[in-house]
């Protein structure tokens, strides 16, 4: 299992980027002038860090302070060709809404995955959906929707190489990253 | 080597790019017949006289990758291609070349291809363009490139590179880098640029580079998806995929210069995996608005109605057209899994033309004649290319690592 604690830079950086989620309507980004490009391709690094670093159960890199009973639960899977969240999983949601409610300064980012099967840019759009079936039942748990972003990353980054249902299984997720503001 | 990026103006983190980019070396890909057509021309390509580079096997290889012809001895062969291969005291390669028909006697071209030291794969390309021309009466695209994603390491650590190389898979070099996902690359129609999608910020942004100097750009960076950029005939615009705050997805065209975002499907469906037609006054897309993933054709203007073009079968998806735009191809589910179909927009009738079981990201050459997609084998991704009437077909692979997403350029001028 994947436990992802965003090194606090970068989730820095991250909310800066993500503060202010624009809509569809707006003008798009100007093109990037050269500073910013500069932390752009900086921050791959930053995040792969970040990744390495997290260690289930260690205090020293659990920033956020989430409980125990959380660390280790911080995926949600989902059926083929779905975004349904099992009633457990609802539970484990409401569990995670609750920290989140009485925790200020720390945000939480849904990442979408799908299974290899399908086209790669048609499963964008179904990690999407996923995460946010994930976002919603937070939010229904009174988080705010400041606190959550989402990202679909299709089948791009597999939890689990291969090509059977083992495999299909563990990919098709959304993984919960926490982070400190 | 920066202190002579800088004297060439290479300026701030293009000199970090452009290094990063020189010292990975890309996974070598090796090419497999796997079926040809039953009864290919034979012909004989004579080593040209003082080659100081393997040329005249290029363009045997060229022809005999194309499935077309055999590469054999000149008393089993129908034609026979000779040459002679000059550096010319300015460093230029000079490669005068013959073809022969053997049966007549006929001299069908006698030409020469001057190129400079770095272009000489690509002038013996140019040579085998021209034979099969002239023998096999259509065009062929050698001395054309592609590009794709070479995945290396083991989830989930693991590192994306964007290539392009020729379409032999000879002189592939990294454009870019990174270890978060890199998908979806575009060429321009004038095949100077790659638009993609990079998650390098942690979010999905779509970028256009140029390929010879690694300038790029961000396009469109907003909150949410930025996926399946598509470019317009003339250039100047992209269709691409972007997700409203409840995350639904739907298909934008976006002006390059100047930014103007037009919105073109608005369904609470899933949109996406938009192409355009050839004149521009089309666009395909795969959308999920009647259950499962199918096809639609719209306009690229708001507003517009679309309608519905796959109907065989429950998952359809990621078109391309044809360069004649008479034939679209297209991802279909069936009993052996994901493959490549083609459907005749004439007449609607559907050839199923890979064999799964994992198939994605079928596209044209630009002669048509061939399409490149990417598959599964035995645990690996590789690159494979079937002919569009279903006889060739051929593997890619990598030595090390999957490669996916290809993309197959413009004929270049």
């Amino acid at each position: 299992m994947t436990v992802r604690f965003i090194a606090p830079l970068a989730v820095l950086a991250l909310l800066a980027a993500c503060s202010s989620p624009k809509k569809a309507d707006e003008a798009p980004a100007e093109p990037v002038a050269k500073s910013e490009s500069e932390s752009a391709v900086a921050q791959p690094d930053a995040s792969d860090a970040a990744v390495s670093a997290g260690m289930v159960g260690d205090a020293s890199n659990n920033p956020v302070g989430l409980p125990s009973e959380l660390v280790n639960r911080l995926v949600i899977y989902f059926p083929f060709d779905s975004d349904a969240i099992s009633s457990t999983d609802v539970d484990l949601l409401a569990q995670h809404a609750r920290f989140l409610n009485g925790k200020s300064g720390v945000s939480l980012r849904l990442e979408g995955h799908t299974d290899e099967r399908g086209t790669r840019e048609y499963n964008i759009g179904l990690g999407e959906r996923r995460a946010q079936a994930v976002r919603r039942a937070l939010a229904l748990q009174g988080v705010a929707e400041s606190r959550l972003t989402t990202v679909s990353y299709g089948e791009e980054r597999p939890a689990m190489g291969g090509e059977g249902e083992e495999a299909f299984a563990k990919n098709r997720r959304v993984e919960l990253v926490y982070g400190v503001n | 080597m920066i202190d002579l990026l800088r004297r060439l103006g290479v300026k701030g983190w293009w000199i970090a790019m452009l290094v990063l980019a020189s010292t990975s070396t890309p996974a070598q890909l090796k090419i497999d017949i796997t079926s040809g057509v039953t009864d290919p021309i034979p012909i004989a390509v004579l080593p040209f006289d003082a080659d100081p580079r393997p040329s005249a096997d290029v363009v045997a290889a060229d022809l005999t990758r194309s499935g077309r012809f055999s590469a054999g001895a000149a008393n089993r062969s129908d034609y026979l291609v000779t040459g002679r291969h000059a550096v010319t005291v300015d460093g230029r390669h000079q490669i005068d070349y013959e073809l022969t028909n053997l049966l007549t006697g006929q001299k069908l071209l006698r030409e020469r291809m001057v190129a400079s030291p770095s272009a000489w794969r690509n002038a013996a390309h140019r040579i085998a363009d021209k034979i099969y021309e002239r023998i096999v009466g259509a065009r062929s695209a050698f001395a054309t490139r592609i590009a794709y994603v070479s995945v290396d390491g083991r989830p989930p650590a693991q590192r994306y590179q964007l290539i392009v190389a020729d379409a032999d898979g000879e002189n592939s070099r990294v454009i870019l880098e990174s270890k978060q996902p890199l998908m979806s690359p575009a060429w321009s129609p004038d095949g100077e640029w790659l638009a993609y999608v990079s998650f390098e910020t942690r979010s999905a942004a779509i970028y256009v580079q140029r390929v010879r100097t690694a300038e790029r750009r961000r396009v469109s960076g907003r909150a949410g998806v930025n996926n399946a950029p598509a470019w317009s005939p003339d250039g100047k615009r992209l269709a691409l995929t972007l997700s409203s705050p409840a995350g639904n997805l739907d298909v934008y065209v976006l002006e390059i210069e100047g930014g103007a975002l037009t919105r073109v499907t608005e369904h609470p469906s899933i949109d996406t995996e938009p192409v355009w037609s050839g004149d521009g006054t089309r666009l395909y897309f795969t959308s999920d608005r009647g259950g499962g993933p199918q096809i639609y054709r719209t306009e690229p203007r708001s507003g517009a109605t679309a309608t519905r073009v796959s109907f065989s079968g429950n998952y359809n998806a990621r078109p391309r057209l044809s360069p004649d735009g008479k034939q679209l191809a297209f991802i279909t589910r069936d009993g052996g899994g994901y493959r490549v179909a083609v459907q005749d927009l004439g007449n609607g009738s559907v050839s199923v033309l890979s064999k799964g079981p994992q198939d994605e990201s079928p596209g044209y050459s630009p002669d048509g004649g061939t399409l490149i997609y990417a598959a599964r084998e035995r645990g690996q991704g590789v690159l494979a290319t079937v002919s569009a009437d279903g006889l060739i077909s051929q593997r890619l692979k990598a030595d090390r690592g999957d490669v996916r997403d290809p993309a197959w350029g413009p004929f270049l001028p």
